[in-house]
């Protein structure tokens, strides 16, 4: 039984400069799986070729055992069924917080306007934004716009979140609102891939941590196993410059 | 217990009130000197009543307002069809001198070429070149009426202004924006339509307006080809006369009809900025 969603031996490079080296990861359904590692290290261009932002150089990425780096995939159809969301909460100004959420249902998945603006409305409910539904996004907070932005990725049914550093241009008040809603969608069994510097974050929500050092998976596990028992230098150095900053 | 101003900020609104009666008492009386002053050299001047003969005489405006008003209609046709198609091909330039695949390159291109010529070349010129030298080449299916060709002309030149106006508008747009609306699964086109041209349209509404202002008066000069529009109307009844005053109409007519754009670009631009320095983007 293969995963529901499989990097093999991924390469990835711009130029002189390879990002990405031989990186194997498997996602199981329902799984939530945290990327960690240094400023650099690969975990941005990772999501990137995860949905096809980015061209691999080399390696195979499959989706419910289909292979979406073929040449000649439907690439939008693929994006369809992934949702990401980006550091930057990239939210469309022109669009009210409702409109923001129906586009891609509308557009991508041909749901009509009604029935996907009752859906946006009974998510925005259920994370208690139901009074900003027809804000524009520049009126909210940073940690609302974030949520915002994950319901809009997640208001498609997405077979896998793509959660890229979330949290990291919020401060601590709103980073909490952000992370509790995060855990939510997990517990409602969505099967997420985050990148985060919340290490207090990752140890309880991650059933598999992976530690990307110099564009290679350096070392992999349990949260336990990886935070608590590091087996490598790189990964002890890593986390205790951390602990140093006060992110464990 | 209702809140009571300090007599500190009493005493600071007591001023402010005091420099702005100051502010407008100077701009009054220095606008009234202005005037006088303006008064007195045009009507000291020794071709003063002469100069009121020809371009000031009511018996003449009033004669020549019908031909010049329905001169103007002509202008009023000419521009808003022209407005039309200038937005359409502006538009459909901008789209591909944006476009970034390498199979488009002859598109980029072409498109860029078209707006670095347009852009060049005199208004007059693109006039006379497109109204005689078409009809000139006696191809039966083009229509040599001096309208149309005039109309072709001023599409020209000004779908290239406007295609830079757009352009900027779209280049404007975060590249993020895009990306985002592509992660959604949106396709290059629903991205076009949807994210990125709402928003280029949104940034760029002033200087577009200008531009469109800009032509609405430059639909005069469709007159040069022999169009009968408002000028050359004025040019006709002058000739019967040999009095001006029906150019003046003429220019009274085309200030009318381009003040309720440019006041509207104004307030635009205006509600733009606050809305922007709302956003803290300032
Ligand atoms: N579009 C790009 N073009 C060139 N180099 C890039 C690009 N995106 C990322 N890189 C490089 O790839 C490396 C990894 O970056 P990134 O994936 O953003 O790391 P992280 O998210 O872990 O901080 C960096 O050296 C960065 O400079
Ligand atoms: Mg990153």
């Amino acid at each position: 039984m293969s995963a529901l969603f499989e990097i093999k031996n991924l390469r990835k490079s711009f130029g002189e400069n390879l990002v990405l080296d031989d990186v194997s990861i498997d996602f199981p359904a329902q799984s939530a799986t945290v990327i960690i590692g240094a400023s650099g290290s690969g975990k941005s261009t990772l999501m990137r070729c995860m949905n096809l932002l980015e061209e691999l150089n080399d390696g195979q990425i499959n989706l419910d055992g289909i292979d979406i780096s073929a040449y000649g995939t439907d690439i939008d159809s693929v994006r369809g069924q992934i949702g990401s969301v980006f550091q930057a909460f990239n939210l469309f100004p022109h669009l009210t917080v409702v409109d923001n959420i129906t586009l891609a249902p509308r557009l991508v998945h041909g749901v009509k306007k009604d029935v996907a603006d009752k859906n946006a409305r009974a998510l925005l409910q259920r994370f208690g934004l139901a009074d900003k539904a027809d804000e524009f996004p520049n009126l909210l907070s940073g940690g609302q716009q974030q949520r915002v932005a994950i319901i809009r990725a997640v208001a498609t049914n997405p077979k896998l979140l793509l959660l890229d550093e979330v949290t990291s241009a919020l401060d601590p008040v709103l980073i909490a609102e952000v992370l509790t809603l995060i855990s939510e969608l997990k517990r409602e069994g969505m099967t997420m891939v985050i990148a985060t510097h919340e290490m207090g974050f990752a140890k309880k929500i991650a059933d598999s941590v992976v530690f990307l050092h110099k564009g290679r998976v350096h070392e992999s596990g349990t949260p336990d196993a990886i935070f608590g028992s590091p087996k490598t230098q790189e990964l002890k150095d890593f986390l205790s410059a951390l602990h140093q900053a006060g992110r464990l | 217990m209702t809140y009571q101003p300090s007599a500190l900020q009493l005493q600071r609104e007591a001023a402010k009130r005091r420099a702005s009666r100051r502010s407008t008492l100077i701009a009054l009386s220095s606008t009234l000197a202005v005037g006088f002053l303006l008064v007195l050299v045009i009507t000291g001047a020794q071709g003063y009543e002469m100069v009121k003969n020809s371009f000031f005489n009511w018996h003449y405006a009033k004669q020549a307002m019908p031909s010049v008003f329905h001169g103007l209609l002509l202008n009023l046709r000419v521009l808003i069809i022209a407005e039309f198609f200038v937005l359409l091909l502006g538009l459909l330039i901008a789209i591909a001198r944006t476009t970034t695949s390498p199979v488009l390159y002859p598109v980029r291109l072409v498109a860029t070429i078209y707006t670095d010529l347009f852009r060049g070349l005199p208004l007059l010129l693109v006039l006379l070149l497109v109204g005689l030298g078409i009809p000139g080449l006696r191809i039966s299916w083009i229509p040599n009426s001096a309208v149309v060709l005039g109309t072709v002309a001023l599409v020209l030149t000004y779908s290239a202004y406007v295609a830079e106006v757009i352009r900027a508008g779209i280049e404007g747009v975060n590249p993020t924006q895009r990306q985002a609306a592509r992660a959604l699964g949106l396709t290059q086109s629903q991205t076009l339509e949807h994210v990125v041209l709402p928003q280029a349209f949104r940034n760029v509404t002033p200087p577009l307006l200008n531009d469109l202002v800009s032509l609405q008066k430059d639909s005069g000069l469709i007159s040069v080809l022999g169009a009968v529009d408002a000028i050359r109307a004025a040019g006709i009844q002058t000739a019967q006369s040999f009095n001006f005053t029906p150019y003046l109409v003429a220019g009274a007519l085309f200030v009318l009809l381009t003040i309720p754009l440019t006041r509207f670009t104004d307030w635009l631009t205006r509600k733009q900025d606050a809305r922007q320095r709302a956003q803290g983007q300032w």
